[in-house]
């Protein structure tokens, strides 16, 4: 008998070993003469169960995990017996972690084989395009614009206006860039769709550029995720062999082709003009707007720069219609955020929802509170530019209004939660000294602020004149917030402040307190 | 993987740097390439890219500054970097650090001076639900623990 198993590719699974439980299930296999089927997948986002292995069975697919290479040959027994094994989970799609969700974006992620067309197809991929490509370039900016979707990389503009406003700059070339610098920690879903199924976003840029009237597409990422860049570079070639991208896009009269560009290490090109500038060959230095990257963009021509995850959502809008997405979420926020739960956690991991779940479901709930078993103390959301929240504001819906109303951010949905150990004085200090180290240097309160910040709260946690120093920084960090050129020394100050007005009690001298070392 | 870089040799750059020079924005893609190349950016090759794409020698040295990836000189033979962003900080990673630091007698951002480790911060490797986590000369660990950071300095020690 033949068995299919599936095992993840992704970075996330790579890092904990799954290449290596691969190998030894391939090499038990063939010491036992069964033929196997291993179809490397992305990872459904379920991270402390990886890596998370997967068999197909009339039942649907059975998981085991996490599996270790050593866990190999009693796998095998109890998948050909079809008996029990510690490691089962049972059916994959019925463990409640997954079965909660509402997965639009992420549908396919850790289902199909990445690189496998036929597999992408096979599960509603290209439907989106081939739905575009019987509608206007203004029905489809339309259909955008009625969804609600607004740009998940952070500043929530409404993607459909973007569009509108480069379709309707006239121009000889324009571009349609994907950001997928995605530098914030605890934020890992661009990467995995990435390498979990880059056609969505592949088939979410084609029709952008058939939208606005663009040929060429760049998608940027960082070098700290190659293995995302080689999956996405691959699947570009694939697409375009198969005549999805290039000229006369499946045999329509419109032209798009795609380039994969890796950054070099430099957070603040995760900021659109930036961005650009990186792009251009230049240092990452940010463009003071207006003009709009819509109207003057990459190279001068009009742009559209979304966010990967703003991509990947469109296929499912022009596939399912505006109102399918657009029924999801609270208030302003439609739609799904796949929302990224990291740091101290038990069940870390992707976790796509409607908007309107609350913090504290999200911490509590689903993420099972942190793995080292202490309280939660505090959670950055947002990433190293987002608020921390305490325990007291665990009733915030996920929402991007909301956040902001309690001076907070969603950013990218990444969520990372800190234990009682933590010391929130040294939080804001690290908020401040990432700055430094990422500021692109171009405008005064984001290169010197920062560092002037540190030293000011190096003074606060030595004891020296706190009440007065800590004055201090809240008056920086209203220059910041008010006089930087974009959001990293624009942001900077809501961790800080944060970290101040909910844990005040940490700024001060040093006290010992508790210790992870007890 | 251990990466072996070759020797530079000027002719072999020239080939690096036309291989890409008509590529839009040519300048990041000729520096990552002639770092894959050489382990670092030798400087003798700045003032070639910029003449190969009509940009000045300043400009060219700005761009290959700015940014932290690129090396102006080779790094050591094997390179751990260990990610030292909020959601690591969050999981263990500031004690693991000063591990690393204590265990091969180096700050982070230094080379030990047998040449052979080069152990560096990264800002985020995504994988913030399996943290902490670290990157040994392009491969990635999760979940460290003090055993498993032991095993990776060990093993970039050698």
């Amino acid at each position: 008998m033949s068995l299919r198993l599936y095992v993840p590719c992704d970075a996330g699974a790579l890092a904990v070993g799954a290449d290596e439980v691969a190998q030894a299930l391939a090499s038990v296999a063939s010491q036992r003469g069964l033929t196997i089927d291993i179809v490397r997948t992305g990872s459904r986002g379920l991270y402390w169960l990886e890596p998370l292995i997967e068999v197909a069975t009339p039942a649907g697919r059975i998981g085991f995990g996490p599996a270790t290479s050593a866990d190999a040959a009693s796998l095998l027994d109890a998948i050909v017996s079809s008996g029990q094994h510690p490691l089962r989970l049972g059916a994959v799609e019925d463990i409640p972690w997954l079965k909660r969700q509402t997965r639009l974006t992420f549908a396919r992620c850790g289902i199909i084989d990445p690189l496998s067309l036929d597999d992408y197809r096979a599960h509603g991929g290209y439907r989106g395009l081939a739905r575009a490509l019987t509608l206007t370039p203004d029905e489809i900016i339309a259909e955008v614009t009625t969804s609600g979707l607004r740009g998940r990389g952070g500043a929530g503009f409404p993607t459909g206006i973007k569009w509108k406003t480069v379709a309707q700059t006239a121009a000889d070339r324009k571009y349609v860039i994907c950001n997928a610098d995605e530098g914030d920690s605890g934020t890992f879903a661009d990467r995995m769709l990435m390498e979990g199924d880059p056609f969505v976003l592949i088939e979410g840029m084609t029709i952008a550029g058939i939208a606005v009237g663009a040929t060429k597409g760049y998608i940027y990422s960082r070098s700290e995720y190659p293995h995302a860049i080689a999956a996405t570079a691959k699947a570009i070639a694939i697409a375009r062999k198969a005549g999805l991208l290039g000229d006369k896009i499946a045999g329509s009269n419109f032209s798009f082709d795609l380039e994969v560009r890796m950054g070099a290490g430099a957070y603040v090109c995760g900021e659109e003009t930036a961005l650009m500038e990186s792009l251009e060959g230049k240092r990452g230095l940010v463009r003071a707007k207006p003009p709009l990257p819509a109207h003057h963009g990459l190279f001068g021509k009009p742009t559209v720069v979304n966010n990967l995850l703003s991509f990947a959502a469109i296929p499912f809008i022009l596939d399912e219609g505006a109102k399918a997405y657009a029924d999801f979420g609270m208030g302003r926020s439609r739609g799904t955020m796949p929302i990224q739960l990291a740091g101290n956690i038990k069940y870390g991991g992707l976790f796509e929802t409607a908007f309107g779940i609350t913090l504290g479901e999200l911490v509590d709930e689903v993420g099972g509170g942190t793995f080292t078993g202490r309280p939660v103390r505090a959670v950055q959301v947002g990433g190293p530019l987002g608020a921390y929240f305490p325990r007291a504001l665990f009733d915030t819906p996920f929402d991007y209004e909301a956040f902001a109303t309690r001076d907070g951010l969603i950013g990218h949905g990444g969520i990372v939660v800190f234990d009682d150990t933590v010391d929130m004085a040294k939080q804001a200090r690290f908020a401040m000294e990432f700055c430094a180290i990422e500021s692109c240097g171009k405008c005064t309160p984001c290169r010197i602020g920062s560092t002037r910040g540190v030293e000011t709260i190096d003074k606060i946690r030595r004891g020296d004149r706190v009440g007065e120093n800590i004055a201090l920084v809240e008056d920086l960090c209203g220059t910041m917030k008010l006089g930087s050129l974009c959001a990293l020394g624009g942001f900077t100050p809501y961790p800080v402040l944060s970290a101040l007005k909910h844990f005040r009690e940490d700024f001060g001298p040093q006290q010992p307190r508790l210790q992870a070392a007890e | 993987m251990t990466s072996v870089y070759e020797p530079w040799e000027a002719a072999r750059g020239a080939d690096i740097i036309a291989e890409h020079s008509q590529m839009e924005g040519a300048t990041l893609p000729i520096l990552h390439a002639l770092q894959e190349a050489f382990g670092y950016v030798p400087e003798e090759a700045l003032p070639m890219i910029a003449s190969a794409l009509n940009l000045s020698r300043a400009e060219v040295y700005g761009v290959f500054t700015f940014y932290h990836d690129f090396r102006s000189r080779p790094a050591g033979r094997h390179v751990l970097k260990l990610c030292r962003a909020e959601a690591c900080q969050a999981a263990g990673g500031d004690a693991l650090a000063a591990r690393a630091e204590a265990k091969l007698g180096i700050a982070l951002g230094n080379t030990t001076a047998d040449q052979r480790v080069t152990l560096e911060p990264i800002y985020c490797l995504g994988l913030c639900a399996t943290a902490p986590s670290a990157m040994l000369d392009g491969r990635l660990v999760g979940r460290l623990d003090e055993n498993r950071l032991d095993a990776l300095v060990s093993e970039a020690q050698r």
